[in-house]
């Protein structure tokens, strides 16, 4: 589904990513870890294509077509969803005003014609219930005055609506407590399925006691130096990354 | 011969029967305006607005009120109130709906207030806008014979809104209108009071309006001013406001239309409790200059005002801003907010703003800014990053910067429309009404 070859990334002259290689096949879970600024955040802000970053060498391909060459918009819709980190605030735009143009956008792009009102209410009342969301969400601007843990859940319920092929969760456990990771966790596990492939970014471990990895890597200084299954995160928790840092120089 | 003298030659013959106050009042008008002539540029006043389209206009006088019954029913607004409506400025009995009036409340054209030579009409009438304000009044003093004279007794509150519809027409040649509008609003009298511009969209008019509203204690006005004249009539206008103790008086100072608009709006809160709120939006394209000029007076101890203006700005259009908070000396423990922000959609679009605060008491809460800036790039790209395309990313955070202002406004019917008349300038596969119905459905269920 998604081939990432030899990928070199800069950031104003800065060398983030040196020839990093992924592979994600359709119903796999992948979670990338690594210390801080190894460059995992930047892997999944290229692929979504956020401005700022340039591609020195390297491919993408989705699905066979080159990531590279498309537009933010096109990206979206053709199925890579990028969940953020840091969720902006977005003052006087509301929730149901972005979910409702998003979801009209992504089916226009399939040639669909716009989701009737009653199935996008059922739609978007049941997805919120499934966030545990207040109705009241809704109505609110996005992210305007939401707690860390409001913005996460609201990232996930933007995907669970939108039903991306590629969800990418940048860093999603950050600022969770226990409860809030439970729910988070439990509605990106809704999303597993044959057709869907999951990329976590994640620095620490416990986000993957929720949500179980297929493949776990490692990215340090701008590339992937190691692959395992979930038994590395295990790994990773006890002994940190210099092990694994001195295997790969070694 | 001068602009002024060329303008004032339109004066003969037209009213002889006035009553004798009014005839001099006229004169003074006409005198003032004459020794004054059109502001320039070197006028600080007038510093970014150029007058000289209308000065160099020859604009004849309406002489009869006939328009178009589908056209009208396409501009008003769709809403049951009291309407009084002006066709370049003569009054049109047919089109207006004036019945069934509380007691106490009399909305009558200004024509039939000066025939009928009420005290009360003379006695208020220019006591606000005198004709020294500016070139314009003057010129509107001289002129006025139609407009709106609106008496609220005291304790009267008005059932539904009293809508004043100015309309203007494309006729063979430009006309110019100087409606005079008077609110007397009685202690702990409420009403709604609805000025509304709009017309023919060939009209190439010139409308010189002033307005005059007293609030005696404890009155409440909302006064709503929805300016969507032809883009290419030429507009100016002055709202003077003075307020008794305990007064409400909420402004909102809406501008769509127009080639070239200047509204001056001042409030003096000239006793205890007095509060006023400005609330104002301008929303320009092409070559459209719109000016609005504030001032609140703050005369009395404990007074209020919270003034917010926003401004889009497409193409190469032009804006200005100055916003005023005077506070006297003894005025002390007044809060006084001011906020501008402005939103340019072009490189090329131009706003001037000017945010004053003169204090001269001590002990007051005070603040003011203005800001002026482009979309937010981060949330243009939070938006595009779910798949919504960047004309409609633009459009909804456009709306959104709207939306902060018209999320005050009482009157749906308004928010409405002018909600609408900006999304109908934004990309029309942004299916805005679409939207706004299913957050309204889901809210309801």
């Amino acid at each position: 589904m998604l081939e990432v070859k030899d990928l070199h990334v800069t950031i104003e002259d800065k060398v983030i990513l040196k020839g990093l290689n992924l592979t994600i096949n359709a119903g796999e879970v992948h979670a990338i870890m690594g210390p801080n600024g190894a460059g995992k955040s930047t892997l999944s802000a290229v692929i979504a294509g956020k401005d700022g970053y340039e591609v020195t060498q390297g491919t993408i391909l989705f699905e066979g077509q080159d990531v590279l060459e498309m537009e933010i918009e096109e990206r979206a819709r053709a199925g890579l969803l990028l969940g953020f980190q840091y969720p902006i605030e977005i003052p006087g735009v509301k929730n149901i005003y972005l979910l409702k143009a998003a979801l009209n956008a992504q089916r226009a792009a399939r040639g669909e014609g716009e989701i009737p009102a009653p199935e996008f209410m059922k739609l978007v009342r049941e997805k919120s219930a499934e966030m545990k969301m207040d109705p009241s969400f809704l109505q609110r601007a996005v992210n305007e005055g939401f707690s860390g843990g409001e913005k996460k859940r609201n990232e996930i319920l933007q995907m669970l609506i939108l039903q991306p092929k590629l969800a990418m969760l940048d860093e999603i456990d950050s600022g969770l407590d226990i409860d809030a990771m439970k729910v988070v966790a439990d509605g990106v596990n809704s999303l597993r399925n044959a057709d869907r492939a999951i990329l976590l970014v994640t620095h620490y471990q416990r986000l993957l006691n929720h949500i179980v990895p297929d493949h776990v890597h490692v990215l340090v200084d701008g590339r992937i130096v190691k692959s395992g299954g979930k038994e590395l995160a295990l790994e990773l928790e006890d002994r940190g990354y210099d092990w694994v840092l001195e295997e790969s120089v070694a | 011969m001068s602009a002024a003298e060329r303008f004032l030659q339109r004066l003969t013959a037209r009213r002889a029967d006035d009553p004798s106050w009014v005839a001099a009042r006229r004169q003074a008008g006409a005198a003032r305006f004459e020794a004054m002539g059109f502001p320039t540029r070197r006028d600080e006043h007038w510093k970014y607005t150029d007058v000289r389209r209308i000065a160099e206009g020859d604009f004849a006088l309406a002489t009869d009120a006939a328009f178009d019954t589908t056209r009208f029913d396409e501009q008003r607004l769709d809403i049951d109130a009291y309407r009084l409506v002006l066709v370049d400025g003569r009054f049109s009995p047919a089109l207006s709906e004036l019945d069934g009036l509380p007691a106490g409340v009399s909305v009558e054209p200004l024509s039939q207030a000066l025939e009928a030579n009420h005290e009360s009409v003379g006695g208020s009438l220019g006591r606000l806008a005198g004709v020294d304000f500016s070139p314009f009044t003057a010129l509107n003093t001289a002129f006025a014979d139609e407009g709106a004279v609106i008496r609220l007794a005291a304790g009267t509150v008005v059932d539904k809104p009293i809508y004043l519809l100015m309309l203007s027409r494309a006729d063979a040649e430009p006309v110019m209108s100087h409606p005079r509008v008077l609110i007397e609003a009685g202690a702990r009298a409420e009403a709604t009071v609805i000025e509304h511009y709009s017309g023919e969209p060939e009209a190439a008019n010139f409308t010189n309006v002033v307005t005059e509203v007293l609030l005696d204690r404890g009155a409440i006005i909302d006064h709503y001013k929805l300016q969507e004249a032809a883009l290419t009539d030429l507009h100016v206008a002055s709202i003077h406001v003075d307020q008794g103790r305990d007064s409400h008086f909420n402004s909102y100072n809406l501008n769509l239309g127009g080639a070239l608009v200047r509204t001056d709006l001042v409030t003096d809160l000239n006793a205890e409790g007095a509060e006023a709120a400005y609330n104002g939006l301008f929303f320009v394209q092409g070559r459209q200059h719109v000016d609005n000029h504030t001032l609140v007076n703050h005369n009395a101890p404990r007074t209020f005002s919270n003034e917010n203006y926003k401004g889009v700005l497409d193409d190469r259009s032009r804006g200005v801003f100055n916003g005023k908070v005077f506070v006297k000396k003894d005025a002390q423990q007044i809060e006084a907010y001011q906020n501008n922000a402005n939103l340019l959609l072009s490189d090329r679009a131009e706003i001037d703003t000017k945010p004053e605060l003169v204090i001269y008491a001590d002990d007051v809460k005070c603040s003011h800014g203005a800001t002026t800036g482009q979309l937010d790039e981060e949330a243009v790209y939070a938006l595009r990053s779910r798949g919504i395309d960047e004309p409609m990313a633009r459009a909804l955070l456009t709306l959104a910067f709207v939306g902060e202002v018209m999320d005050k406004v009482g009157l749906n019917v308004i928010a409405e429309r002018v909600e609408r008349a900006v999304a109908g300038r934004l990309p029309e596969r942004f299916n805005l009404a679409e939207l706004v119905e299913t957050a309204e459905a889901i809210q309801e269920t």
